[in-house]
């Protein structure tokens, strides 16, 4: 009686999974797990939520499941970490100079792969050029721009109208930024700074920063296939020395100077000209409680300011149909519309001509013009610093820059040490 | 009943049933402490894979890259330095503050309770507090000592003090910790010494000097073994307040070992140095369990 109750059961159970195999066939959905980082201020976290929201809405076979996963490097650990464990994520967006490092790894695939349609074409060809510099290598495109900037000049109307400075027109070059800076300096009896003319973080991207200088100056600083980099040249010791007298001049905070503290000490009118991402834009038009300017970054023999940010990677380990469904995810949130919701969000530059032909943010340029400086720069743009085997080049550099503003160093001989050590690095790649 | 019948069974089941009981703790100590140790130093003596590239035995290639990498010495120097401060620092305080909470005083709660805050937070949290004390210009220390006149100072940005910023973070954060062990060691000692010293007319720094500091002797190991210990783990606070920088000026051992491990992917070298560290800490700790251990019982 009892094994028959138990037969019974298990055919019961047997039926039911038959019945039921061809209903969770049609219902299973495609799980997309996605790292993003946050690099600057603002409420981005929620932004992304809404966004994979919505294409769960359009799209009810996938479901994104956004996980933020830190600052970029933070994000890179845990997506590198997870690759070797097996179970990456299925997309994430990582700097767009560690495509190198990704592809060194065997970590992710090329999104030409993915691309079949004349629509596919169209959309993979809109990106800006400037941001596809550092997405393409060896004739494959890796990356997809999404929270992409460049760095741009930052300035207090308030204190330009102070020192006697015209508050529509920001320095030009670098000789006017000196002079402007002088002017904006402040002093008390003593002899003290209350308030510096200009401040250029050097910690976490002092590589990045040092690039300003060195495009103004005409120079690059690395090959387009990552093997192999000018450190010593004399145009980059001349613009690491520029930098390194702007606080020797004393209109520069002496040493080095934090990165995440920079826009506070905007905010708190300790400077009055701070360099930084766009990206932060969103979160100084927030803050700053003042009149403020936004300015192309100045030039010497050339204008012009690195890219940066952050790409979308697809991973190779997840499966084709989640690549397939990351892919779609990808397409959905690079869209004119949505590149243009993302962009006035936060203030990172929305990565096509067509974001700004749409009538949201063509109207949001008109009401606040600063909005527009990031993208009438990226004409004069040039490749961010990336290299194989890139954390290491980079923090070559940043030990170089380091040393030559704490004065451990002179320029000359910091950025030959950096040279040297990145061939040694770089010698494996050649 | 069953006990009795494993029992009657003959010495060879009570050894099962020993290794039995043992399992659980055996397997977890394996898994997560001597086999990525012994897995640890086997790596060490290959390269690192990459992509489609394995791993290939190198033999001491790994090491020999140690002793040319300029930044792990300067980490080991930073290192030894930042040891040499923080241990004798958070030990004297701990010692100095539990003394003076173990008195009779008035706010004597309130004040063990203010000691030991520090400890109770996380290093993350302490980091970013402190982040703002040393922020140049408008930061808790630049506005005592402008109050003061004294001149602005970059404290996290200039290398001759961004390593000692970090040290004074350390010890504040430690030594709260350590106090309690004092506090309760002090605690357990026998009132009638007090008395019988306060009969003879000792001082308060003989009495200290001759009975106290010889019976918290047992204690003082202990949070040595622990301020050894902290001193060469100590990271998290340097991911906040200078990432290692400027220009290196605040690197130490296990902040290298990330950078090289998880940021530049070179797992094979991360491997030896790890080696190199798990080595100097357990001779550290040998010498302090079989040499001083026997030397700081008072009989």
């Amino acid at each position: 009686m009892k094994r028959k109750t138990f037969t019974l059961f298990l055919a019961a159970a047997a039926a039911a999974s038959l019945a039921w195999t061809p209903a969770q066939a049609q219902a299973q959905t495609t799980e997309v797990s996605f790292f993003y980082p946050v690099a600057v201020g603002g409420p981005i976290a929620k932004a992304i939520d809404g966004f994979a929201a919505d294409f769960m809405k359009a799209n009810p076979g996938i479901k994104v499941n956004p996980i933020y996963a830190g600052t970029y490097q933070e994000t890179i650990v845990k997506a590198l970490t997870a690759h070797k464990a097996g179970t990456p994520p299925v997309t994430s967006v990582l700097l767009s100079t560690d495509m190198f490092t990704l592809i060194d790894e065997d970590a992710i695939v090329p999104i030409d792969n993915f691309v079949r349609t004349a629509d596919d074409k169209a959309w993979l060809d809109s990106f800006y050029p400037a941001f596809m510099m550092n997405s393409r290598s060896g004739g494959k495109t890796w990356g997809v721009p999404f929270q992409r900037s460049t760095i741009v000049m930052y300035y207090n109307k308030e204190l330009f109208k102070e020192a006697g400075l015209d508050p529509n027109r920001p320095p030009e070059n670098l000789a006017e930024l000196k002079a402007a800076a002088a002017k904006l300096t402040k002093k008390d009896a003593s002899g003290k700074v209350l308030q510096y003319g200009v401040q250029i973080p050097s910690t976490g991207f002092g590589y990045w920063m040092l690039q300003t200088m060195t495009t103004a100056n005409d120079a690059i600083l690395a090959n387009d296939a990552g093997t192999q980099v000018k450190l010593d040249d004399p145009k980059v010791v001349e613009s690491l020395q520029y930098w390194v007298d702007l606080g020797k001049a004393g209109v520069h905070p002496p040493g080095v100077v934090e990165w995440g503290t920079t826009p506070k000490d905007f905010f708190e009118k300790k400077t009055a000209i701070m360099y930084t991402t766009t990206g932060n834009l969103t979160n100084v038009k927030a803050n700053a409680k003042f009149d403020f300017g936004v300015g192309m970054i100045p030039g010497n023999k050339r204008k012009g300011s690195p890219t940066g940010g952050g790409n979308f990677y697809i991973f190779k380990k997840a499966s084709p149909a989640q690549q397939e469904a990351a892919f779609k995810f990808i397409k959905w949130i690079t869209q004119p519309e949505r590149a243009a919701v993302w962009s006035m969000d936060t203030g990172y530059v929305a990565v096509s001509q067509a974001a700004y032909g749409t009538d949201a943010l063509r109207k949001y340029g008109r009401d606040f013009p600063p909005a527009l400086v990031a993208r009438d720069q990226l004409p004069v743009s040039v490749a961010e610093f990336s290299t194989h085997d890139n954390q290491r080049v980079t923090k070559a550099l940043n030990d170089a820059v380091q040393a030559a503003l704490t004065g451990a160093k002179t320029p000359a001989q910091a950025l030959q040490d950096a040279q040297h050590e990145a061939d040694r690095i770089l010698r494996s790649y050649k | 009943m069953s006990a009795r019948r494993l029992g009657a069974t003959g010495p060879g089941a009570t050894a099962v049933h020993a290794w039995l009981l043992l399992l659980p703790a055996l397997v977890l100590l394996v898994a997560f402490t001597h086999w990525p140790a012994v897995a640890t130093f086997i790596d060490s003596f290959y390269s690192t894979p990459k992509g489609s590239r394995p791993a290939v035995w190198v033999g001491l290639e790994n090491y020999q890259a140690m002793v040319d990498d300029p930044v792990f010495w300067k980490a080991v120097r930073n290192n030894l330095w930042f040891a040499g401060a923080t241990i004798p620092l958070s030990i004297g305080l701990a010692l100095v503050m539990a003394l003076w909470v173990n008195e009779r005083i008035a706010g004597r709660a309130f004040l063990r309770m203010a000691y030991f805050t520090p400890t109770v937070l996380p290093m993350i949290a302490v980091a970013n507090i402190w982040l703002f004390f040393y922020t140049p210009q408008y930061g808790l220390l630049e506005q005592l000592t402008g109050a003061l006149g004294l001149p602005s100072h970059n404290w996290l940005g200039d290398p001759r003090t961004a390593l000692a910023c970090v040290t004074v973070v350390a010890v504040w954060k430690e030594a709260g910790f350590f106090m309690i062990f004092y506090l309760a060691a002090l605690q357990t000692l026998n009132p009638s010494l007090r008395e019988a010293a306060a009969i003879e007319g000792a001082s308060r720094w003989t009495f200290f000097r001759r009975v106290q500091w010889p019976l918290l002797m047992p204690t003082t190991l202990f949070v040595l073994v622990n301020a050894v210990i902290n001193a060469f783990r100590a990271v998290d606070h340097i991911f906040v307040l200078t990432r290692g920088g400027p220009d290196n000026a605040s690197t130490l051992l296990l902040y290298h070992l990330y950078e090289v491990g998880f940021k530049f992917w070179d797992t094979a070298y991360a491997a030896a140095i790890t080696v190199v560290l798990v080595v100097v800490l357990a001779s550290v700790a040998l010498f302090q369990f079989f040499v001083l251990d026997k030397r700081v019982h008072y009989k």
